[in-house]
């Protein structure tokens, strides 16, 4: 669509602008007062540099913090990605069951944070949860409550439980978006099923694809209440991501200062990541038009 | 036959053939509609994978605290409401369900009233930064809430509004105005720039333009994004149970609160559980068709 250059609109974003300036800007500028200061208590506070920066940067937790929500975020995106792909392909493209399966598919991303914690924490306890019950009594050793490799399945499946319909959703988006021609002309052509696949149904579902795989990214990378309430963090600190320790740091420890800087850090990594995700959003945008303009 | 003919005649049952094979395709497609295919199972599969913890916990909600202890019974033995009626009895957990609406509802009209003429400028207007103000936005609606809990509570300490709805509903702003704006500039952009200029040589005012015209043409971006406020301000936990201490407190904190309390009261967790995913599970069929928009910040 054509745009017209008019500065006036700005009188129109002014509301956003200051609501999301209350609630964003003054309390990230109280971070940003945090991680340069010191402080010996008394609310007095001297001026520490970029002494905090260099004990994050440096200091062993973080980094594995860091790692380990890498790694978890990794492993989500190669189990989420495909098995949404797959259901996705399955699904029926028309009739009753379509509506049937979007909701059903949509319940879990409907469900309180922390009572999908507390779900999968009751699910999966060996002594009245239906998994845990089930995992023992097949002879399998499994307590995600001492065993660091029980907790983290624990928490994997408890996520792609909790997203994967997500990334269901989109492809299915995508997929409902190419036209009946498309399938048509592959089947004249002779092509296999991967074909179809590989040169129309993937390309078709590129974009769309795209936007799970970042969101799905992101939204693991800030990942806090589900695995709180599951393990806490633990057992030790096996399960404690990003997010976990910040508030460990900033209000289990109260080390402001240290946390200040911890979120600062972070919040670059978040904002790298976004100026990704905003390129491929926008772009998205703007093919729209060109493929009919279906909204 | 000269070559042409012959040309011709191919060229003419390559033609049938092609109907042909459209009929096939069709017949198939038909025959594929009525009868089972295998491949259905797939997402049989996996609704029954994610809706085997659901009725896990249900299950338990109906159970007695005995049952529940004295190992894994697929149905319960002597189903029992008990678990509710603590719920329903105690203003300390029912006014929980309470407190959440109210600062969810809050936080949805808030974001939905700014939002509107926000999308409508970013969908309209070029302007001095407008991309900069757009990517910023989406910054927010990415930023952990986990960075923000601790100046949060120290900056709503400072104006005294701990432990009230508003002031949940100004912090969840923080996601859900990004969210709104960035739904309903999908929505808005759909709708064609002609429209409005029609209305401009007509002779109606911007307001009158705006409310009687342009508004029921994106109903449903409205209806959308209002869904997605509700639901994220919902389903969010840390920020709400950071700036609560009692009157405000959402039902999910005062759940984490039994859990951690000594003698776990596992039917009624599971009870409670079980009625904060009623909201989520009633709204969704509404907007079954846009889920996908708006997971995707209204961009699919």
């Amino acid at each position: 669509m054509e745009k017209t250059w008019n500065n006036k609109a700005w009188f129109f974003v002014t509301p956003v602008l200051v609501l999301v300036a209350i609630s964003a800007v003054i309390p990230l500028m109280t971070v940003v007062n945090y991680a340069f200061q010191d402080t010996f208590g008394n609310n007095a506070f001297f001026w520490a540099g970029t002494s905090w920066f260099e004990e994050v940067l440096t200091s062993e937790r973080f980094h594995s913090a860091l790692v380990r929500n890498l790694i978890f975020s990794g492993i989500i995106l190669a189990i989420e990605v495909p098995l949404g792909i797959l259901v996705a392909l399955a699904m029926p493209r028309k009739g009753f069951w379509v509506p049937v399966c979007l909701v059903l598919m949509a319940l879990p991303l409907l469900i309180p944070w922390n009572v999908v914690g507390t779900i999968w924490q009751v699910f999966a306890r060996t002594d009245i949860g239906l998994l845990g019950a089930t995992v023992s009594g097949l002879g399998i050793d499994y307590n995600y409550v001492q065993n660091p490799l029980d907790a983290w399945i624990t928490v994997v499946v408890m996520d792609v439980w909790h997203w994967t319909s997500l990334v269901v959703l989109l492809c299915y988006a995508g997929l409902v978006s190419i036209p009946d021609a498309y399938y048509q002309a592959a089947k004249i052509d002779g092509a296999s099923r991967w074909a179809v696949f590989r040169y129309i149904q993937l390309p078709k579902m590129g974009r769309v694809l795209l936007i799970a795989v970042l969101l799905r990214f992101m939204d693991s990378f800030m990942i806090y209440t589900e695995p709180f309430v599951v393990t806490g963090g633990g057992p030790g600190n096996s399960t404690t991501f990003l997010s976990i320790d910040l508030v460990k740091l900033a209000i289990g420890q109260f080390n402001l200062g240290e946390a200040a800087a911890m979120s600062l850090i972070y919040f670059l990594i978040i904002l790298t990541l976004s100026y990704v995700f905003y390129t491929v959003m926008t772009n998205v945008g703007v093919e729209k038009p060109q493929k009919g303009g279906d909204a | 036959m000269t070559a042409t003919d012959v040309r011709l005649a191919d060229e003419g049952s390559a033609n049938t053939d092609l109907v042909r094979s459209e009929d096939a395709l069709k017949a198939r497609a038909r025959q594929k509609a009525g009868g089972f295919k295998p491949k259905a199972l797939i997402p049989i599969l996996y609704i029954i994978f994610l809706l085997l913890p659901i009725y896990w916990l249900v299950n338990m909600s109906f159970k007695t605290n005995q049952e529940i202890l004295s190992g894994a019974t697929l149905i319960p033995n002597d189903p029992t409401l008990r678990n509710y009626q603590v719920i329903f009895n105690d203003p300390s957990w029912y006014m929980g369900y309470v407190d959440s609406l109210i600062y969810v509802l809050m936080n949805m009209v808030i974001s939905v009233a700014v939002a509107l003429p926000a999308a409508y400028a970013f969908s309209r207007y070029k302007f001095l930064g407008d991309k900069h103000l757009f990517f910023w936005l989406l910054t927010n609606r990415m930023a952990p809430p986990a960075v923000f809990a601790l100046p949060f509570f120290q900056l709503y300490s400072a104006f005294g509004l701990i432990d009230t709805h508003i002031a949940v509903a100004l912090a969840h702003c923080l996601f859900n105005v990004p969210l709104a704006v960035w739904i309903l500039e999908g929505f808005m952009s759909g709708v064609p720039k002609e429209i409005d200029e029609t209305a401009y040589i007509d002779g109606y005012s911007f307001p009158k333009f705006f409310f009687k015209i342009f508004t029921p043409l994106i109903a449903s971006g409205i209806g959308v994004a209002a869904f997605f406020c509700f639901m994220f301000s919902w389903v969010e936990l840390l920020l709400a149970r950071t700036l609560t201490v009692t009157d405000a407190k959402p039902i999910s904190a005062i759940m984490t609160r039994t859990v951690s309390a000594s003698g776990l009261d596992w039917g009624v967790l599971a009870a409670a559980g079980a009625l904060t995913i009623i909201p989520g599970a009633i709204v969704i069929w509404f907007v079954r068709n846009y889920i996908a928009k708006g997971f995707a910040l209204g961009r699919v």
